[in-house]
C-alpha cells in the first residue's frame, strides 16, 4: 500500500516552497512552486540585495546616491519580500494538508487536468480579489509603510536628498516632539483642540441630524419631500465650495453675517448685538467651524436614521400610543435603541472621520487666526497642522510622519475597543 | 384634560414646524448666496444676499474665456468617469468572492478593511510625492485615479460585502446547477439584484475628484491639470485675487451634475447605506 506521511514534517519541507509537495509526491505543483521560487531568488540576485543593503546605509555618496529613491526601493524590495513570505505560508499550509488528506486515503493531485480544476477552484476568489490587493498595496500599504519608515530618519528641510544624505536615527523624531519644549507645547495645543473638535462637532452633527430625522418623521408633518430634499443640499453640494463660501460669509469687516444677518437678527428681536470676529479671534473661530462641521455633515445622520425609522414597524409605535407612553419615553425606549443597534458602526466612522477632518479646518480659515508656533495656527488640528508642516517653506518630512504615525495609532486604538466591545469584529456568521 | 393635551399637540406641531423651516433657512440662506451671486456682473468682495440685482451671465462667460475653468471641468469629468469605471469592476469583483467564497486569509482581510479604513491615508502627502516622482504620476490622470480609488477600497469592499451578503446564495447554487459558469452567474443572476449599491460606488467614485481638495492640490501642479476643487480654491483663497463671483458661477456649474445624480439615485443611497452598510 502506502507509506503514511508526516504533515509536520512536510510543511517543513515548504519552507522551501516545493519541496513538502515533492514529498507528498505532488511533483506538478511542486513545479509550479519551485518556478516561484526561482523568480523569487533571481529577483533577490538582480535588485533585491542591492536594495536591501542601500535601505539599510541609505547610500554614501551626496549626489551620487538619492537617499530618499533608495528608501522607496527598499519598501518596494519589502513588499516582494513580504508577498514572498506569504507564498512560502501559502505552500507550508498546503503541503501540511495533503499530508493529512494523502493520510486518510486520498491521493494527491498528479495529473495536469486535477491540478489545473483544483487551481481555478481554489484560484477563483483570488482571482477576483487580485485588481483590489494591487490596488491597496499601491494606495495604502506602499504609502503607509514609506510613512512608517520616514519617521525614523531625518528627512526635513535642511536635509533634503540628492544634496543631502538620510540618516536612520531611531526615535529621535519622536524625542524631539515630546521633549522640544516648543514642539511638546504645539503638538499639545493642536492635540487638545483635535480631541474637543471632534466630540463636539461629532456629537452635534449626530444628534441634530437624528433629532431632525425624529422630527420629520412625525405623522403630521406635512411637505416631507419637500424638507427631505433641502435637507440634503449641504450633502449634495460639493463642500469645499460651501466651506469656502462660508469662509467668505463669515469675515469680520465685509461677510454676510456682519452685513447682513446680525442687523437683520438685531432688526426683528429688538436686540443690539454687534460685528463678530469670528476669523480674526480663536474661539469665534472654534465656534464657526464647529457650526459649519455640523451644517454640512447633519444630513447624512439625517437620512441614514430616517430610513432606519422607516424600518420600525408602526404597530410597535401606536401600541406605546395606546398604551400613554410620552413621546420621550417612547423615542429612549425604542427608537433610539434601534437607531443604534444599526447606525452605531456609521457614527464610530463619523468620529474617527473628524478626528482628521482636513478640508473644514484648512478651507475656513488656514488653521488660523494666529500662531502656537511650528506652523501651527489657533484652530489647526492635527492633521491640518502635518499638513501646513510638511507643503510649507521648511518642510518637515519626518517629524511629519511621526506625528501621522502617532494619529493613526490613537484612530485605530479607538476604532478597535470600540468594535471589539460592539462585537463587529467577531465577523458573525463569516 | 382633552383640552390641555389638545394644546400640547399644537404647541409641539408649532416647535416643530419652527425647527424644520429654521434649519431649512439655514440651508437656502447659503445656497441662495452662491446661485445670487453667480449672476452678478462686476468682481464682488464679498457674498451677500441681495435678489435686487443686474442679473447677468457675465461670470459664466469669464470662466470659460479667461480662465482655464472648461479645462479644469474636463479634467475632473475624465477622472471621474475613470474612477467610476474602475471602483465599480474592482469593487463588485472583490465584494462578490468575500461574500460567496471562504478561502484562506478572507477573515483577516475584512479585519483589515474594517480597520484600514480608518487610517488617514490620504495626509501620507510626502509619501504621494515621492511616489509620483518615482513613477512621473505629476499632473497624470491615472495616477491620481489610482490613489482615489485605491485609498477608499476597504470601505467600499465593505459595503460591498454587506450588501452581496443580503442576496440570498441559494440563487447562486440554483444557477450553477443549471450549469451557468461562474461569471454569467455573477453577471445575470447576482449583479441585477445589488443595483442600490452599485449606484451607491459609482456615485461615490464619481464624487470623490468633484470634492477632494489635499491631494489632487499636491499632486496635479500644472493649471491646466488641476481639477475643480484645486483651480475654484484659487478664486476665493488667494486674498489678493479674489474673484468671488467667479468662484460663485464655477461652483453653480461644479456643483450641478452632483446634486442631480445625488437626488436621482437618492433611493439607492438609502436603501444600500442603511441594509448592506449597517449589516456589516
Amino acid at each position: 500500500m502506502y507509506k503514511r506521511k508526516n504533515p509536520l514534517a512536510a510543511a517543513m519541507l515548504s519552507v522551501v516552497p516545493g519541496l513538502g509537495q515533492i514529498y507528498n509526491g505532488e511533483l506538478l505543483k511542486a513545479g509550479a512552486f519551485l518556478v516561484l521560487n526561482m523568480l523569487f531568488a533571481i529577483e533577490m540576485y538582480a535588485v533585491g540585495f542591492a536594495a536591501m543593503t542601500s535601505f539599510i546605509t541609505l547610500g554614501t555618496v551626496p549626489y551620487e546616491h538619492n537617499s530618499l529613491f533608495l528608501l522607496i526601493q527598499g519598501v518596494m524590495q519589502l513588499i516582494v519580500m513580504l508577498i514572498f513570505v506569504l507564498i512560502v505560508m501559502l505552500s507550508m499550509r498546503d503541503a501540511f494538508i495533503t499530508a493529512k488528506k494523502f493520510n486518510n486515503g486520498e491521493a494527491p493531485n498528479t495529473s495536469f487536468s486535477e491540478l489545473f480544476r483544483a487551481a481555478k477552484e481554489t484560484g477563483f476568489p483570488y482571482l477576483l480579489t487580485a485588481p483590489a490587493v494591487f490596488m491597496i498595496i499601491v494606495a495604502i500599504i506602499f504609502p503607509l509603510l514609506v510613512t512608517v519608515f520616514f519617521a525614523f530618519v531625518n528627512y526635513d528641510f535642511r536635509n533634503m536628498p540628492p544634496a543631502k544624505l538620510l540618516d536612520w536615527v531611531g526615535f529621535d523624531n519622536y524625542r524631539s516632539i515630546f521633549t522640544f519644549a516648543s514642539y511638546r507645547s504645539t503638538f499639545m495645543q493642536v492635540f487638545r483642540w483635535n480631541i474637543i473638535w471632534t466630540l463636539l462637532a461629532t456629537t452635534l452633527q449626530i444628534s441634530l441630524g437624528m433629532f431632525l430625522a425624529v422630527l420629520c418623521n412625525q405623522k403630521f408633518v406635512k411637505f416631507k419631500r419637500l424638507f427631505g430634499i433641502i435637507f440634503l443640499l449641504p450633502w449634495a453640494v460639493p463642500s469645499f465650495i460651501t466651506i469656502l463660501t462660508f469662509s467668505n460669509i463669515f469675515n469680520v469687516s465685509f461677510g454676510a453675517i456682519n452685513t447682513q444677518l446680525i442687523p437683520l437678527i438685531n432688526q426683528l428681536f429688538f436686540l443690539n448685538i454687534g460685528a463678530i470676529p469670528w476669523r480674526t479671534d480663536p474661539f469665534w473661530t472654534k465656534a464657526a467651524l464647529i457650526g459649519i462641521q455640523t451644517w454640512l455633515a447633519f444630513p447624512y445622520v439625517y437620512v441614514i436614521v430616517s430610513g432606519i425609522l422607516q424600518s420600525i414597524s408602526p404597530e410597535i409605535n401606536e401600541a406605546a400610543t395606546i398604551d400613554g407612553v410620552t413621546v420621550w419615553q417612547r423615542f429612549r425606549r425604542i427608537t433610539f435603541p434601534h437607531i443604534m443597534m444599526i447606525a452605531s458602526p456609521i457614527f464610530v466612522v463619523q468620529y474617527t472621520g473628524n478626528f482628521n477632518n482636513f478640508a473644514v479646518i484648512y478651507l475656513f480659515n488656514g488653521g488660523g487666526p494666529g500662531s502656537l508656533g511650528n506652523m501651527a495656527g489657533t484652530s489647526d488640528i492635527l492633521i491640518s497642522w502635518v499638513f501646513k508642516m510638511s507643503t510649507g517653506d521648511a518642510p518637515q518630512h519626518s517629524v511629519v510622519a511621526a506625528i501621522l504615525l502617532i494619529i493613526s495609532a490613537i484612530v485605530i486604538s479607538v476604532a478597535i475597543i470600540v468594535f471589539w466591545r460592539t462585537k463587529a469584529l467577531d465577523m458573525e456568521g463569516l | 384634560m382633552k383640552g390641555g393635551a389638545k394644546a400640547r399637540n399644537i404647541i409641539v406641531q408649532m416647535a416643530t414646524y419652527f425647527t424644520l423651516i429654521t434649519v431649512s433657512l439655514s440651508i437656502l440662506y447659503v445656497i441662495a448666496i452662491i446661485v445670487v451671486s453667480a449672476f452678478r456682473p462686476g468682481n464682488l468682495v464679498a457674498f451677500s444676499l441681495d435678489f435686487n440685482i443686474q442679473w447677468s451671465l457675465q461670470n459664466f462667460k469669464k470662466l470659460f474665456t479667461e480662465e482655464l475653468f472648461g479645462r479644469w471641468y474636463v479634467n475632473t469629468l475624465i477622472i471621474a468617469v475613470m474612477a467610476m469605471a474602475l471602483q465599480i469592476t474592482i469593487v463588485t469583483l472583490g465584494g462578490y468572492a468575500f461574500s460567496r467564497f471562504r478561502f484562506v486569509g478572507r477573515k483577516q482581510s475584512m479585519k483589515f478593511f474594517l480597520i484600514a479604513q480608518m487610517i488617514p491615508v490620504n495626509a501620507a502627502f510626502t509619501a504621494f510625492y515621492v511616489l509620483a516622482l518615482l513613477v512621473n504620476g505629476f499632473d497624470q490622470y491615472w495616477f491620481i485615479v489610482i490613489i482615489f480609488v485605491g485609498m477608499y477600497i476597504p470601505m467600499n469592499m465593505y459595503l460591498m460585502k454587506g450588501y452581496f451578503d443580503t442576496v440570498s446564495i441559494s440563487l447562486d447554487e440554483a444557477a450553477r446547477i443549471d450549469g451557468a459558469s461562474r461569471m454569467r452567474t455573477l453577471v445575470q443572476i447576482v449583479l441585477p439584484l445589488v443595483r442600490p449599491m452599485i449606484a451607491i460606488q459609482a456615485l461615490l467614485a464619481f464624487m470623490a475628484p468633484f470634492m477632494e481638495y489635499m491631494l489632487p492640490s499636491l499632486i496635479l501642479r500644472a493649471s491646466s491639470a488641476r481639477t475643480l476643487a484645486v483651480g475654484l480654491q484659487v478664486f476665493i483663497y488667494e486674498p489678493r485675487m479674489q474673484k468671488v463671483a467667479l468662484f460663485a458661477a464655477g461652483s453653480l456649474l461644479a456643483s450641478l451634475p452632483i446634486v442631480v445624480l445625488f437626488f436621482f439615485l437618492q433611493k439607492n443611497f438609502i436603501s444600500g447605506l442603511t441594509s448592506g452598510g449597517a449589516k456589516g
